[in-house]
This record gives structure tokens, sequence and C-alpha cells, in this order.
């Protein structure tokens, strides 16, 4: 039971060392050159300090929730690419026709947004 | 295992309404006249999966890989769901104009929660179920909050994401421990290991956060606060659905958990935690409805109390206990849908005219809305010849054959303190003298929901024993 | 076909909501009027197709069980919403629709011009249909609630001119009287149902019917079942001592009184009792009492309408009587006669009252016979057909009345009991002679109305239609019950048909000692001279001697001035009954009881639970942290609770 999760953890331990290992590395190695601008604490290229109830533009909301689309596209249809022929020697064609019907809902949505203005940034 | 025609046949309302909504959007997208094609669109679209539901009612059977479950109960709830959802885009075409906040969003968001509702009445598995609780919240979120120039209405969103987010984590955790100790999320299967399982402590206590979670959908006590904020926030029509489809939706997934459990030796088990929340429900709500002034926050009090009728069938635990839920739910669902109906006609642009002296003199100045109100006030009373008499009379008999008698006594002293605040609207539209001016803006269309509504609470009240007879055939 | 008969109950329902919703809107007396009307004449069609199809049928596949859904069911109790169609209820349901769709077409004309036309128009089709539930239903609760239907149509009919005045109150007060004397009957006739149920586990009438046929059953306990049924049915049937209610109930229109208060509700403790008849077969102590009520109350009603002068009241104290023969028969055993005498009743009885609306309508709204006077020459057709209903109600062959009145005196005789046949047969004299008085003063002699300002006239078509329809069957409806002495074995036609319904009651005893065919047309002949004699002797009083009548009623003050005032009943009961219950309902049930105790204790906790709702109300607090903490400290208590139960 318990081996079925080894790649989990070696995925795991990886990215721990991998993320341990740049931090420190870029820390030890890197130049230090510092401005007020580099000082300040890390937030996205937003002020860190300012009044609580400071609005963000509607358009950053919009990209994200673009994102989303795209990002679960890639979720689902890349595992399914890569498993494709096993899948399709046990299912058929309908292997594939699921994936359609699953990528027209996901087009219908995208194109949604395209016709009620999602992607004028201004 | 490829999925046979036959078991798509047997999905055809969930997927006409999935297709629905994809053709709804494109409908939005491409054609200017939307705002007039798409709630008769959407009304269609009810209408006929509500009768193809009924039509094809049948017996359960397992599909989709035991994902989902076809035919019974669930079609039951398929009617209760689609057809209400029909009377709510009645009611909602003049109300969102009224208003000012069309947007062609509504009604696919009405869609797409209905399609939630379907999902968890005929889920087999628990993945499926919090899918479609989240699909049917996420909509519910947007919703509540779509009259978004409104304060109260953006609060009301706001605090029902936050609750909502917090209840949802709650069955999340709930389903992970069940799985934990189950190693599936198949409910056929879990409910074949139920008697080993209902031993370890980590699975019943994953049940038991599963069951809170549920709690929080239906309103009750204690996990009710959200309940009257978000009531009396959301836009009327929202409240009307929210309250009806969504509380049957969360009633139905709650039967799909406790139907395999009532089957074991250990079916009483959750009966204590069943009993005190019913009760904490019952009385709270009638209480608290009392000192309301406000006619939607009176009525999210009554809904409270409602949502403890009917946990006094789930209690109960028997087949009879079931029926009588689902007789409940349907009832109450189109009273209730009535009720809001109604106040949705009366409210004016600016959210006024909700408070309860608004009412006054309403029978003399729109005598037919006065008396389907009355009609309505008097069913969710429990008066006879309406169907929510007949609601309360079901629940409380399942309660007594499964010797809960004091619990029915308690919905009886419940029921006895609710009149009060119901017969004080009637007292109010009837008796009292009318200072203010109230302009009714007409609308037929809600006027129709509104009047297929009180016909159904009047054939409910008249006709019960053939309706819960067919219901019982079709509960295991 | 006899699947329809749902639509003679749904059809009036239907005329009764679109003019008690839409009748104020509508306004068109022509629209309204035919809406009610063509409800009920439909549910007539129907019902007579019915009726051909069940004659075509063997006489033992004659009853058929409609049911239409299941109302409620709980443990053994299982009430549908069910017809029985048989014989019995195919000829009520026949006189209810026939009789009730001329006096639907008559009110068209008689109620013209009145402000609440289409609520009349409402209430007479939700009584048709409250009847046809009472007549069609196949248990005792859907007969309880069809009763207590026709009671209410009744309360609202009475008091229909809610705004007009009654003799010395209101029209409303006197539909109150027979909304509460009727009360007290339906509480008998609840206690019978309760009782049955208890006995029988049942309220089934097939069931609880053959369970009494088959099943021994105490005789104690059936007799109190006949005897609670029989409570029911004196209130609703206006017998002794409950009868006081009908006369009042005169305050209606005119067509109410001829629908409701003479040809079909009255009938409805008839019908019931003779629908039970096993109860009663099973019974005879009880079978004597209905008998002696009915056989007084006949006598009794008789002789207060020798001297009323209200024409309405006099054909209120008529029907009264005519109930109470009808309770003769019952109680005699002869239920097909008292099915027989309802039906002949209905016909003229309804006759009289539209041709008393007649001439009401024609005479401006004047009740009192003693301001009428020579009318017939002003309205032949009224007077012709109120001729033949007095001809018919005076039991002169061969019109209806004399068949069904013979009938059952010659029952009472044929069971035994001679003084049964000589207070019916001089009941029948009595009613000969009242008749004709009120048809003397009526339409013959001198005019006595002042002719400046009333012009009596004939009424329109509309209404002498339906008049000509029920003289003719006053005339014929007699013919399908002719006598076997007449008409040989087997050829009463409506005993035939009733047979199968009163089977199981006549197999268990009735057993008449019969007298031979002589002594029958004998007693024949007796009451059919006396009937003449007294009609001769009402036109010679009131007629070719006027003034008479005042002498008789000076030399014998007492008497006449105690049948005047109705021997003082109303009086008695207000003096020993109402007025006592009143004291004590005002001094002590109402000022302490209600006020003190019931409403004191309602008050505290109503202001108990308001003040918990108040302060409860605050937790309310609107803050969404606040709420999460609520809902967590309901999970960490309910986690606790499965730890501590499971561990």
């Amino acid at each position: 039971m318990i081996e079925q999760y080894i790649p989990i953890f070696l995925v795991l331990a990886f990215a721990i060392t991998f993320g341990v290992v740049t931090v420190f590395s870029s820390e030890i190695f890197g130049p230090k050159r510092p401005t007020s601008e580099k000082l300040s604490t890390y937030e996205s290229g937003m002020k860190p300090i300012g009044t609580t109830t400071e609005r963000i533009s509607i358009k950053y909301y919009m990209v994200a929730m673009l994102f989303i689309i795209f990002d679960l596209e890639v979720i689902f249809v890349y595992p399914w690419a890569v498993q494709f022929r096993s899948l399709y020697n046990e299912f058929g064609m309908f292997a594939f026709y699921s994936m359609l019907v699953f990528l027209i809902v996901f087009e219908i949505g995208y194109l949604y947004a395209y016709k009620k203005g999602g992607f004028n940034w201004d | 295992m490829i999925p046979t025609a036959l078991e798509f046949q047997l999905l055809l309302p969930v997927l006409i309404i999935a297709a629905g909504i994809l053709i709804s959007l494109i409908i939005e997208m491409f054609s200017s006249k939307s705002e007039k094609i798409l709630p008769w669109f959407s009304i269609a679209l009810f209408v006929s999966t509500a009768y193809y539901s009924l039509l094809t009612v049948g017996h359960e059977r397992i599909i989709f890989n035991s994902m989902l479950a076809a035919g019974g109960t669930a079609n039951i709830f398929f009617f209760v769901f689609t057809f209400g959802a029909a009377i709510v885009t009645l009611i909602s075409i003049d109300y969102i104009k009224k208003i000012g906040m069309y947007y062609g969003e509504y009604y696919i968001l009405l869609q797409s929660a209905v399609l939630g509702m379907m999902l968890m009445a005929n889920a087999q598995d628990l993945v499926m179920i919090f899918m479609g609780l989240e699909q049917m919240s996420v909509c519910f979120y947007i919703l509540a909050g779509f009259n978004r120039k409104k304060i109260k209405s953006n609060e009301a969103a706001m605090k029902y994401f936050l609750l909502g987010a917090f209840a949802t984590g709650f069955i999340v955790y709930g389903i992970a421990l069940m799985y934990g100790v189950a190693q599936t999320m198949s409910i056929p299967a879990i409910a074949n290991g139920l008697l080993i399982y209902s031993d370890n402590i980590i699975f019943v206590a994953g049940l038991l956060l599963f069951i809170i979670g549920f709690s929080f959908k239906i309103a009750a006590v204690p996990f009710h606060m959200w309940v009257p904020d978000v009531y009396q926030g959301s836009p009327t029509s929202i409240t009307a659905l929210m309250s009806t489809g969504g509380k049957a939706a969360a009633f139905s997934s709650l039967l799909i958990i406790f139907t395999p459990l009532f089957a074991t030796t250990q079916s009483t088990l959750f009966q204590p935690y069943l009993v005190v929340i019913a009760t904490l429900s019952m009385l709270l709500g009638s209480i608290v409805a009392i000192a309301q002034t406000d006619l939607k926050r009176m009525l999210a009090y009554s809904s409270i109390s409602h949502a403890g009728y009917i946990l006094i069938g789930v209690a109960a635990g028997s087949e009879l206990g079931i029926a009588s839920v689902i007789f409940y739910l349907s009832a109450y669902t189109f009273m209730n849908l009535g009720t809001f109906g109604i106040i949705s006609m009366i409210e004016n642009k600016d959210e006024g005219n909700l408070s309860l002296n608004d009412y006054s003199g309403l029978g003399n100045k729109k005598p037919m809305l006065a008396a389907l109100l009355a009609i309505f006030m008097f069913a969710l009373a429990g008066i006879p010849p309406f169907a929510g008499f007949f609601g309360k009379y079901y629940v409380f008999i399942a309660a007594i054959e499964s010797n809960l008698t004091w619990l029915a006594i308690v919905g009886v002293l419940s029921s006895v303190i609710s009149i009060y605040f119901y017969l004080r609207v009637v007292v109010v539209m009837y008796f009292q003298k009318d200072e203010n001016i109230l302009n009714v803006e007409d609308s037929s269309p809600a006027l129709l929901g509104i009047m297929i509504s009180a016909l159904l609470v009047i054939v409910m009240g008249i006709a019960p024993g053939s309706i819960i007879n067919l219901i019982s055939n079709f509960v295991k | 076909m006899t699947e329809l008969i749902y639509l003679t109950v749904l059809l009036p329902l239907i005329g009764f909501l679109i003019n008690g919703l839409f009748g104020s809107k509508i306004k068109n007396e022509k629209i309204i009027g035919t809406i009610g009307s063509g409800a009920i004449g439909l549910s007539f069609i129907v019902v007579l197709l019915i009726l051909i199809e069940t004659l075509g049928k063997p006489a033992d596949q004659r009853v058929t069980i409609v049911t239409l859904f299941q109302w409620m069911k709980v443990g053994n109790l299982d009430i549908s919403i069910a017809y029985q169609v048989d014989q019995l209820s195919i000829l009520m349901a026949l006189i209810v629709t026939g009789i009730g769709f001329l006096i639907h077409v008559y009110s068209i004309g008689y109620m013209h011009g009145d402000k609440g036309f289409w609520r009349f128009f409402a209430y007479l089709n939700l009584f048709i249909f409250a009847m046809m539930n009472l007549i069609l239903a196949d248990n005792f609760v859907l007969l309880f609630l069809g009763w207590e239907g026709v009671g209410l149509c009744s309360y609202l009919l009475i008091g229909f001119w809610y705004d007009r005045k009654f003799e010395k109150s209101t029209t409303a007060s006197a539909a109150k009287k027979a909304f509460v004397i009727n009360r007290i009957g339906d509480f008998g006739f609840l206690l019978g149902i309760f009782l049955i149920y208890m006995t029988f586990g049942s309220l089934n009438f097939t069931e609880v019917f053959t369970a009494a046929n088959h099943i021994p059953v105490d005789e104690s306990v059936v007799s109190f079942i006949a005897l609670f049924l029989f409570i029911g049915a004196i209130g609703k049937s206006a017998q002794i001592p409950l009868f006081v209610w009908l006369p009042d109930a005169m305050a209606g229109p005119t067509p109410v009184s001829a629908l409701i208060h003479a040809a079909t509700m009255v009938t409805a403790g008839v019908y019931m009792v003779a629908r039970c008849s096993i109860f009663y077969a099973m019974a005879p102590t009880i079978m004597m009492v209905v008998a002696i009520i009915g056989l007084l109350t006949a006598m009794f009603a008789a002789t207060i309408g020798l001297v009323q002068n209200d024409i309405k009241k006099v054909l209120a104290y008529s029907t009264v009587s005519q109930l109470g023969y009808m309770f003769l028969a019952l109680g005699v055993g002869a239920f097909t006669s008292g099915i027989f005498h309802v039906m002949t009743h209905a016909f003229f009885k309804a006759l009289l009252f539209l041709g008393a609306g007649s001439v009401i309508h024609g005479m401006h709204h004047e009740q009192n016979i003693q301001k009428y006077g020579g009318l017939k020459k002003y309205m032949p057709v009224t007077f012709i057909t109120f001729l033949i209903a007095c001809i018919a109600i005076a039991g002169i062959p061969p019109f209806s009345g004399f068949f069904s009145k013979d009938e059952i005196l010659w029952y009472s005789y044929a069971k035994g009991n001679f003084l049964f046949w000589l207070i019916g047969a001089l009941t029948a004299l009595i009613t000969a002679f009242y008749m004709f008085r009120l048809l003397s003063l009526t339409f013959f002699g001198k005019e006595r109305f002042d002719k400046h300002h009333v012009h009596p006239h004939e009424s329109p078509k509309v209404m002498t239609v339906p008049l000509i329809i029920l003289a003719f069957f006053s005339i014929v409806a007699g013919f399908i019950g002719i006598p076997e002495v007449f008409s040989g074995e087997g050829g009463n036609q409506i005993k035939n048909w009733l047979a199968p319904v009163f089977a199981d009651a006549h197999s268990k005893k009735i057993t008449y000692g019969m007298p031979s065919h002589f002594v029958e047309i004998l007693l024949m002949v007796i009451s059919v001279a006396g009937a003449a004699a007294a009609i001769w002797l009402a036109r010679h009083v009131y007629l070719t001697k006027p003034g008479l009548a005042d002498q008789i009623a000076n030399r014998m003050k007492k008497g006449y001035s105690v049948l005047l005032n109705k021997y003082y009943v109303d009086e008695i009961y207000n003096k020993l009954i109402v007025q006592p219950i009143y004291k004590v309902s005002d001094g002590f049930l109402f000022k302490f009881t209600d006020v003190k105790i019931i409403d004191g204790t309602i008050n505290r906790t109503a202001s108990l639970i308001d003040l918990f709702s108040n302060n409860i109300k605050r937790i309310q607090t609107g803050v969404a942290q606040f709420y999460a903490i609520i809902m967590m400290i309901g999970i960490v208590i309910a986690l606790f609770w499965i730890i501590v139960s499971l561990i």
C-alpha cells in the first residue's frame, strides 16, 4: 500500500531539495547590490504597505479566471494524451469522443468569455 | 466500461439541462434579443425536464460505473428542482427588470445551479455529491450577490461564500476520513461494509463531519447563522430557489447517505444528533421568527424551523420517514416559491415594501394576491386542507411509528408557535388599516407561477394519500 | 361510462370556481346563469347516461366503485375519494342533478337584478358539489364531508340576504340557528362514525356493511351506532326535536328553499339511514324509535301547518311533515318506500316552492296568504301547476304522491300496528286540508291585496317552464312504483330497482304478516276518500263560506293560538335550553374560563415566547466570524458526543 506512494514521496523530496538548494545557492553565490526597492518585502510587484481597502483593477481577475480555463484544459488533456494509446485499446473511440465533448464544453466557455469582451484590456 | 446507450437515456434529464446550459450560453453570445428568449427557453427546458423525469420515474438503477443513479426518488427530486426552477424563472422575468439587474448570466447560472442540485440527488459516489454541491453552491454564491449595486446583496454573497466554504471544508474532510477507512468513495461499496466501518471511530467521525456540512446547507441550528442575512440580502427570486431547491438538494444527498445506514442494525447511530438539531431548529426557528418585522427575514427563520420538521422524518429512519421527507420537501418547495413570488411582486425598485406593515390593507388593494398569500401562509402554518398540513402530518406519523413520540410533540408545539407569525401576515393584510400607498406592478408571468404553486399546494393537500403512495413505491 | 361519475362532482365544482372567483367581474347575468345551470345540466346528462348503461347490466352487477385517489392512509384507516355508483346513489343523483338543474334555470328569472346574483349561483353550484359527494361517497368520511358541505351551503344561502330583516330578527340569525341545530345532529353522527370505526375497523361502506352482515356483533353496539346515526339524520332532516331550524330557513331566497330545504338536502338524513339500513335491521328497538319519531313529526308539523299564514311557512311545515313520513317508512322497514317518497316528494315539493316563489315574485315579495286571493286569472300557469302539486301531495290517484304515500301507509299497517296507519292516514287528511286551504286562499276568492300598489303578473318563461316540467313529473313519477296489488307480482319498478341495495337488511329480519289484497285496497280507498273529503272541507270553509274559519278560530281560541305559535316550541327551547346555556357560557365559560384562564395562560405564554424571541434574536450579530464560531462550537460538541458514545 505504502509502496504505491513512493513516486510521490520522491517528487516531494526532489521539490523540497530543489527549492532549498536554489534559494540558498542564490544567497551564497549571488552578488548583493541592495536598493530600497529591493529591500522591501516581496509582494508580486505590489506596494507592500498601504490602506487595506485598496482596490485592484478588475482586469487582473479576468486574466486569472481565463487562466483557469487553460490551466484545467492542460491538467486534463496532458495525462489523457500521454495515456491515449492504452485508453484507445481499452475503450476504443469512446476515449476520443469523451475528450472531444469535454473540449467542446470548454471552448464554448472560452468563446463566451471572448464574445463578452473578456480579452479587451481597455 | 463504456456506458451503454441505455445509461445515457436514463440520464437524459441531467443531460437535457447540461445541453440547455450550453445552448443558453450560445444564445446569450450571439442573440441581441437574448433577454426575451432566454427566460422562456429556460422555462421550456425546465418544464420538459420535469415532465420527462416524472414520465420515466421507474425504479432506481445504478449507472455509469456506480457513479450515478437514475430513476426512483432521484427522478422525483428532479421534478421538484426543475419544476420549482421553472416557477422561479416565471417569477424572475419581471422582477429582475424591476430591480434593474438583468444580465444574461442570471438564467444560465440558474440552470447551472439546477444541474448541481440534480447531480446531488442522483449521485452514488461521494465525489459526485461533492461536485454537485459545489456546482450548486458556487452558482448560489454568485446569484446571491447578483444585485451588485446593493450593499446588502454583496454582504449576503460574501457571508454565504465565506461560511459556505467553511462548511464545504468539513464535507471534504469528512469524505477524506471515510475514504481513508473504506478505501473507496462509492456509496454502494461503502454501504456493503457499513457494519464493519460503523465501529471505526475515524469513519464515524468522517461521516459526522460530512453530515454536519450538509446540516449547514439545510440550515439546521446551530449551523443556521448565515440563513437570515443571506435570505434577506439576496434578490428575492434567488432566495426563493435557495430556500427550496437548495434545501431539497441538500436533503436528497443526506437521504442518499442515510438510506443504506437505515438498512443496517446501526440505523439509530446518528439519531441523537438528528433529534437534537431537529428540536433546536424547530424551536429556534419558530420562536425567533416571531420577533421579525421583515418578511424575508421572517421566512428565513421559518425556513430554519421547516428544516427541523423535515429532519424529524430523517430521524425516524423508516421508509415512511423517507417518503414523508420527500413529500414535505415537495410541499415546502411549492408553498415557499409561491410566498416568495408574491413578495417579489410587492417589493419595489429599492427593495422597499418588505416589512410586514407594508402589507396592511393588501386584502382591499390586491384581493387576488392577498388571497393567494393567505393560502400560502395557511399552508406554511400547516392548516388543512393545504399541502403543509399533510407534510407535517406524515413526518409526525413517521416519528411516532419509530418511537419518537416526544419529538412529534415538540414538532406540534413548535407548529403552534409558528401559527402566530404566519397568521399575523393574514391579519395585517385583511384587518389592519392601510396607511401607505402601495404600487404593485402587475406581472402576469409571476402571477402564473404563483397560481401554479397554489394549485399544487391545494392538490397536494387534497390527494396526499395517492402522492405519498407514489413516493413510497420508489423508496427502497 | 360509469367511470365518468367524477364529472358529476367536478362540473359543479368548476361552476362554483368560475362563478365564485370571477363572477363579480363577469357581471353579465346570462353568462353566470348559463355557467351555473349548464354545469348542473351536464352533470344530469352524465347521470342519465350512467343510468341507461346500468339498466343494461344484470341486477347483481350494478354496483361500481370508482376510486379517484387516496386521500389519506394511517394504519388501518384508508380513506379514498371514491364514489359508489349503485342503484340508490344513481336514483339520488338523478333527483339532485335533475331538480337541481330546473331550479338553477328558474333562479335565473327569480334572482334577476339581485346584486348578489353571481354569489347565489356560486353557492348553489357549491351545494350541488357537496350534495353529490354526500350521495356518491363510498365511505363515511366523504359522506360526512359532503354532509358538512351541504350544511355550510345551507347556512350561506339562508343568510343570503344578510342585510334583510326576517321576522323578529335578521336572516343571519336564522342561518345561525340552522347551523347550530345541525351541529347537534352532526355531533351524534360523528359519534356514530367513531363507533363504527371502533367496531368494524373500517369506514368503507362495502367493508363495514359486509362485516355487519357476517360477523356477529353485539346488538347493543349496533343499536348505539344506529341511534347515533339517526341523531345525525334528525338534525339534517328536521325531525322532532331538532326540526325548529327548517321553518326559519325560509329566510333564504325561495329557489333555495325549494332545492335545499325541500327537495334534496333535508332528505340526506333519509338517504343516510337507508344507506345504513343493515344497522337498523339489526337493531329493532331503534327502528321503532325511528318510526315513532317520524310519525310524531308528521302529525305535529301537519297540525302547525293548518293555521300558518306565511305561504313559505306552510310549505316548510309540510316538508317537515313529509320527512316524517319518510322516516316512518324507514322505521317500519319499508326502505324502498321511503326512498320512493323522497323522489316523488322532491318533485311536488320543489314544484310547490317554485310556484310559491312565482306567486311571491308576482306579488312584490308579499308572503302573507291572507293578502292574496283570486290570483288564478293573473297567473294561470302558476295556478295550474300549483294545483297539480297540491293534488299530488294530497294523495289523489293517479298523481305521484298517492303511490308513495299510500305505500308507506300500507307498510305501516302491514307491520302490524294499526295505530301507525291511523295517525298516518289522519296526517294525510290534514295535509290535504291545509294544502287546499293554501290553494283556495291564494288563487280563489276575493282579491284581498291593495290593487293600487300591487299588480300581480305571471312570471317569465324561464320560471314557468321549470314549473311545467316539474308538474309533468309530479303527475307521472308515481307510475314507476305502482303497488303490486295492481301491477302484479314484480310489477313495482322502483322496488325491483332498489331491491339489491336493501337485500341484506331485508334478509336480517322484517317479515310482514301480509294481510289480504282486500284490506290493502280497502285502506287505499279509505285514505283517498278521506283526502277528497278534506279537500271539499277546505274549499267549503275558505271559499263557500268565508268567515267560517274565523268563527272556528274564535271558538277554539286556545287551541288556535297554540297552533299559530307552533306549540311554543321555540319559546320552550329558548327558556329551557338556550337561555341557561347562554348564561353559563357568558358568566362562567366566557368571562371566567375563557378570559381569565385560557386567555390568561395564552397571553402569558405568548409574552414569554416574545421575551425569548427578542433575546435570542440578538445572537444574530451580523458578523460572519461570530457565525463561524457558533458553527465551530456545534461541530466540537457533535464530535465530542460521537467520540464519547463510541468509546
